[in-house]
């Protein structure tokens, strides 16, 4: 067994931050990270980080544009945290070499971006996020901290006691993809989830393979409430082949979106009449799958991104990385011919239940970056503020881990506080296949009885790894069935398919039928390479019943919500409705179901109390 | 109507309801026609497909796995995969694994020539095999892990030597004096390090060099290239720069590079790493360091 004060999973932007803080405060601290950190998928950043640095510019004005952005579901002591804190931050990433673009008088350069009223967001070319991940690395090499790298986390060690919001977390159990070593790591002061997006429960997606949703599905399953998991945000300009991202940095820049007709839609045909081509991600997104069902889109597939009219100087200084990503992972070349785009999955607002600390109900397990909803983004998150959020919540997560006092909360967790029961209609049931059949073991599921929170920590930690290594065995010793990459591959589809940019109740319910289906053959799974030598089959098959929870969850959350809010859209109810849905979608995993509930949005903040206007672009 | 309606009126309709929606029924028609068309061309050429051996390419790829009896030996693999236009040689090997074999192992995440985790050594020269496309390479393709490394199974190699040669030069901003708010900086210094900073440490310049593989403890063009960065940012200091130079001018550090370029050749990212190995040699003997 491994022993650490605080153990951050994952080496992203938000787990390094988690990391550093932790060490600050005098935490022996330990990464365990699937990639090495500088492999994690911050590194695909482009666009920028927003920070209210300049004069003119205040963290409320980008607070009221953020919580505008959200649609008015964003909680606003998280908001308000974020935009107070990220100026201090970003300096502090300057601080630490972080090479921005500079203005002509060497102060870092700043760009607009959509949503946002000033142009607040700071870059660094078009590889903002690659130079976010590795200064931070950076920061880890010269303190020395620890990174367990290549381990493959698969379970939290946690107490059992009745209502989650008693237990404690104890620690993780990981395997060593290297070597096959399973081994227990115990937390002597918390666990901070930093696992990122879910991008894989979608088959046209801009985020990595890698990106599988692992810490949302293992805090779900520990007891942690999945919140506002429906709202799942498209990027409206994804290459049409890969996915690869086009950032909303060549919009910012004058970039001019075109369909079939040569016609330029979000003013001719008023998408967005004002914002045009910087109108909001969801706005922009459903413009594009608009034109495309109305039969002016080429191909039938895409629209054109045209920024020749830029020039090649302002190009080449700017967006050049973007020449490259069209040339390579598209064949086309950006500085002569307008870009193919059609929308891709790109963040997901929702996530793993934490207050503004970065602490979920579960004491002692915290979550931060995209896999944490704290909320920030509400339903719908506006670019640039994601960094922010991994830098902000990365390094509160990090001190309070370690035990530095940041106050009380103004967020609840768990069933504490003003809560309400929710029900939604499926058309089959939706959870564990057999809520206590055999295979439960291969699925994850507890095979020890409860001790009704009895156990000493010790005890817990070795009752996970002996859990996990029932499950890894019995994945292991199975001698045929279905391959992941069959199921991953069908949920994929049945996601994009159904519960895409444009949402009906009919698709929704399909979707579920194709998940309940999905994890039938779940089931089945099994692994065929026998090797504990890098065994990447045995860890896609452990991921893929992650996004399986995942998939669910949205779908779920999206049936529910019959309104249209952010990101969210409903066919049969096109409008927000917030005399109804001022309020978060929480999801609970009671023992093998998922069980829906509510909980009101906090729109008072510290001076103001921000009311909900008509989010027009 | 709706494949009636003229031209122009599909132009002008955009403020009249009534003729906007029939413009649209239009194009609907329009497309479900072009749909119509693909569809049946794509079937046909889908069964082209199946029969011309054209439309798959062959792959050869290294096995090896410690563990597993027939895999000790290390062999290599044939695997067709169907081809689509923009395939790259990280989707063949994707197809391949999802396809035929769940136990081809190698390291990918990103898909876009960010995370560095796909060096391989594709047709005899280190690439990335994300973004290398099948069509810009001869058939059959030969796939293998990067030379001068310890193969760990397959494709995946043992990268700690490499992290620990990056890691070896002090690569984290050191300066004795920081502003209250940001520092500032030039843009042309900024310039100076842009391509210094675009490194996603994945090996293939190190593999590709010989004298690395000679000289276990060369720093390597990776990791000189990581001090340069520093080196070169104004932002550190005179001081600091010094500094640096004496860990460069060590014995397994610039002078060591014999500038045959094939680290700038196969480098993804197109650093002009040679160049800048150049450029510290030329500011260690301005600073007048002693050098061996
Ligand atoms: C293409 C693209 C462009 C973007 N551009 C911008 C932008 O310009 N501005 C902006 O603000 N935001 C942007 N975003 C969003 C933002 O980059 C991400 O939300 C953010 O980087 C996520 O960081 P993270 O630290 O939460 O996760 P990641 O960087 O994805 O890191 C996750 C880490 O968790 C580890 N991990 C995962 N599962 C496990 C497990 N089971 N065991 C052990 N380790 C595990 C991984 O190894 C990895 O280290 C962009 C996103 C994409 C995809
Ligand atoms: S310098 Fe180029 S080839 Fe070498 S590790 Fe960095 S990106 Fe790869
Ligand atoms: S998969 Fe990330 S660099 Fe190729």
């Amino acid at each position: 067994m491994y022993e650490h004060d605080v153990i951050v999973v994952g080496g992203g932007g938000a787990g390094l931050r988690a990391a550093i803080a932790a060490q600050e405060e005098g935490a022996d601290v330990a990464i365990v990270s699937k990639l090495h950190p500088v492999r994690s998928h911050t590194g695909a950043a482009e666009g920028g980080i927003n920070a209210a640095l300049r004069d003119g510019d205040s963290w409320e004005k980008h607070a009221y544009d953020t919580m505008k952005g959200s649609d008015y579901l964003g909680d606003a002591p998280a908001i308000e945290t974020l935009c107070q804190d990220s100026p201090d931050e970003v300096v502090q990433l300057e601080h630490w070499g972080l090479a921005f673009s500079r203005d002509e008088d060497g102060r870092m350069s700043q760009r607009p971006f959509g949503g946002m009223s000033f142009p607040r967001t700071t870059y660094a070319g078009a590889e903002t996020g690659h130079q976010l991940l590795h200064t931070m690395y950076e920061q880890l090499v010269k303190r020395g901290i620890q990174v367990y790298d290549e381990w493959y986390v698969s379970r939290l060690a946690v107490s059992d006691e009745e209502d989650p919001a008693d237990r404690t977390c104890h620690g993780v159990v990981a395997y060593d993809i290297q070597s096959g070593e399973l081994s227990a790591f115990r937390a002597r002061k918390g666990v901070v989830l930093a696992t990122g997006g879910p991008g894989q429960v979608f088959d046209h997606t801009t985020n990595a393979v890698s990106n599988t949703g692992d810490g949302v599905a293992m805090a779900y399953r520990a007891g942690v409430p999945m919140e506002d998991m429906e709202f799942i945000q498209f990027h409206p300009t994804s290459l049409p082949s890969t996915g690869v991202l086009i950032s909303e940095g060549v919009r910012g820049e004058g970039g001019i979106l075109y369909n079939s007709e040569g016609e330029r839609f979000m003013f001719e045909y008023g998408y967005a009449s004002n914002d045009g081509e910087l109108a909001s991600r969801d706005v922009v997104s459903r413009a594009e799958l608009s034109e495309v069902n109305a039969g002016r889109g080429i191909e039938d597939e895409y629209v054109h991104l045209d920024m020749r009219h830029l020039g090649e100087e302002r190009i080449l200084d700017r967006l050049e990385n973007i020449l490259h990503l069209a040339k390579d992972f598209e064949g086309v070349n950006g500085l002569e011919e307008p870009m193919p785009v059609k929308p891709g999955q790109h963040y997901a607002m929702g996530g793993i239940e934490t207050d503004e600390n970065g602490e979920t109900c579960i004491s002692g397990l915290y979550a931060a970056g995209e896999c944490a909803c704290a909320s920030v983004h509400g339903s719908n998150r506006l670019g640039g503020n994601a960094l922010p959020e991994l830098i902000v919540f990365g390094k509160r997560a990090g001190h309070h881990a370690a035990g530095r006092d940041l106050g009380k909360a103004k967020i609840q967790t768990g069933k504490r506080g003003e809560w309400e029961v929710g029900e939604v209609d499926t058309p089959v049931e939706p959870g564990d296949v057999s809520a206590s059949g055999e295979d439960v073991v291969a699925d994850g599921g507890a095979a020890a009885s409860s001790s009704g929170g009895s156990l000493s920590p010790e005890e817990y930690v070795d009752r996970a790894l002996d859990a996990e290594r029932a499950r890894v065995e019995s994945l292991l010793n199975k001698e045929e069935g279905v391959q992941h990459a069959e199921i991953r591959a069908e949920v994929q589809k049945s996601m994009t398919r159904n519960v895409n940019v444009f949402r009906e109740e009919e698709g929704l319910k399909q979707a579920l039928r194709d998940l309940r289906e999905a994890r039938e053959k779940y089931e089945d799974v099994y692994v065929a390479d026998k090797s504990r030598t890098f065994n990447t089959d045995l860890m896609q098959t452990i991921e893929t019943r992650n996004i399986l929870d995942l998939a669910e969850a949205i779908t779920l959350g999206a049936l529910a919500r019959d309104e249209f809010r952010g990101a969210h859209w409903r066919k049969e109810n096109q409008e927000r409705r917030d005399d109804v849905w001022l309020k978060h979608t929480m999801l609970s995993w009671n023992d093998g179901r998922p069980e829906l509930w509510y909980r009101p949005v906090i729109l008072e903040g510290e001076e103001k109390t921000y009311e909900p206007k008509v989010r027009s672009y | 109507m709706s494949t009636q309606v003229p031209e122009q009126v599909e132009e002008e309709s955009s403020a009249d309801a009534e003729q906007q929606s029939a413009a649209q029924q239009s194009r609907m028609e329009k497309k479900r026609q072009n749909a119509a068309a693909r569809e049946s061309q794509e079937q046909a050429e889908a069964e082209e497909k199946a029969s011309s051996e054209e439309d798959t390419y062959l792959l050869k790829v290294f096995r090896y796995d410690p563990e597993v009896a027939g895999k000790q030996e290390p062999r290599f693999d044939d695997f067709h995969v169907p081809y689509h236009k923009g395939m790259t040689v990280l989707d063949a090997l994707m197809y391949a694994r999802d396809h035929y074999d769940s136990s081809l192992t190698f390291r990918h995440s990103c898909r876009q020539a960010i995370c560095g985790s796909d060096a391989m050594f594709v047709n005899g020269r280190q690439r990335l095999s994300c973004k290398t496309q099948l069509s810009d390479l001869e058939e059959p393709v030969r796939v293998e892990p990067l030379p001068h490394q310890e193969v760990v199974k397959d494709l995946v190699v043992d990268m700690e030597h490499f992290y620990d040669q990056m890691e070896a030069v002090e690569p984290y901003f050191q300066t004795n004096d920081l502003p209250e708010g940001e520092q500032l900086q030039s843009r042309e210094n900024r310039e100076k390090i842009k391509m210094s900073t675009r490194c996603i440490w994945c090996g293939a310049c190190m593999s590709s060099c010989n004298i690395a593989a000679g000289d276990n403890q060369y720093l390597g063009p990776a990791a000189i290239n990581k001090a340069y960065r520093f080196t070169m940012d104004e932002r550190e200091g005179e001081e600091m720069k010094q500094h640096r130079l004496e860990i460069l001018e060590q014995e397994h550090g610039v002078w060591r590079c014999q500038t045959q370029f094939s680290c700038t050749e196969v480098c993804p990212k197109d650093i002009p790493l040679t160049e800048h190995i150049q450029e510290l040699k030329r500011e260690a003997v301005k600073n007048n360091l002693k050098f061996w």
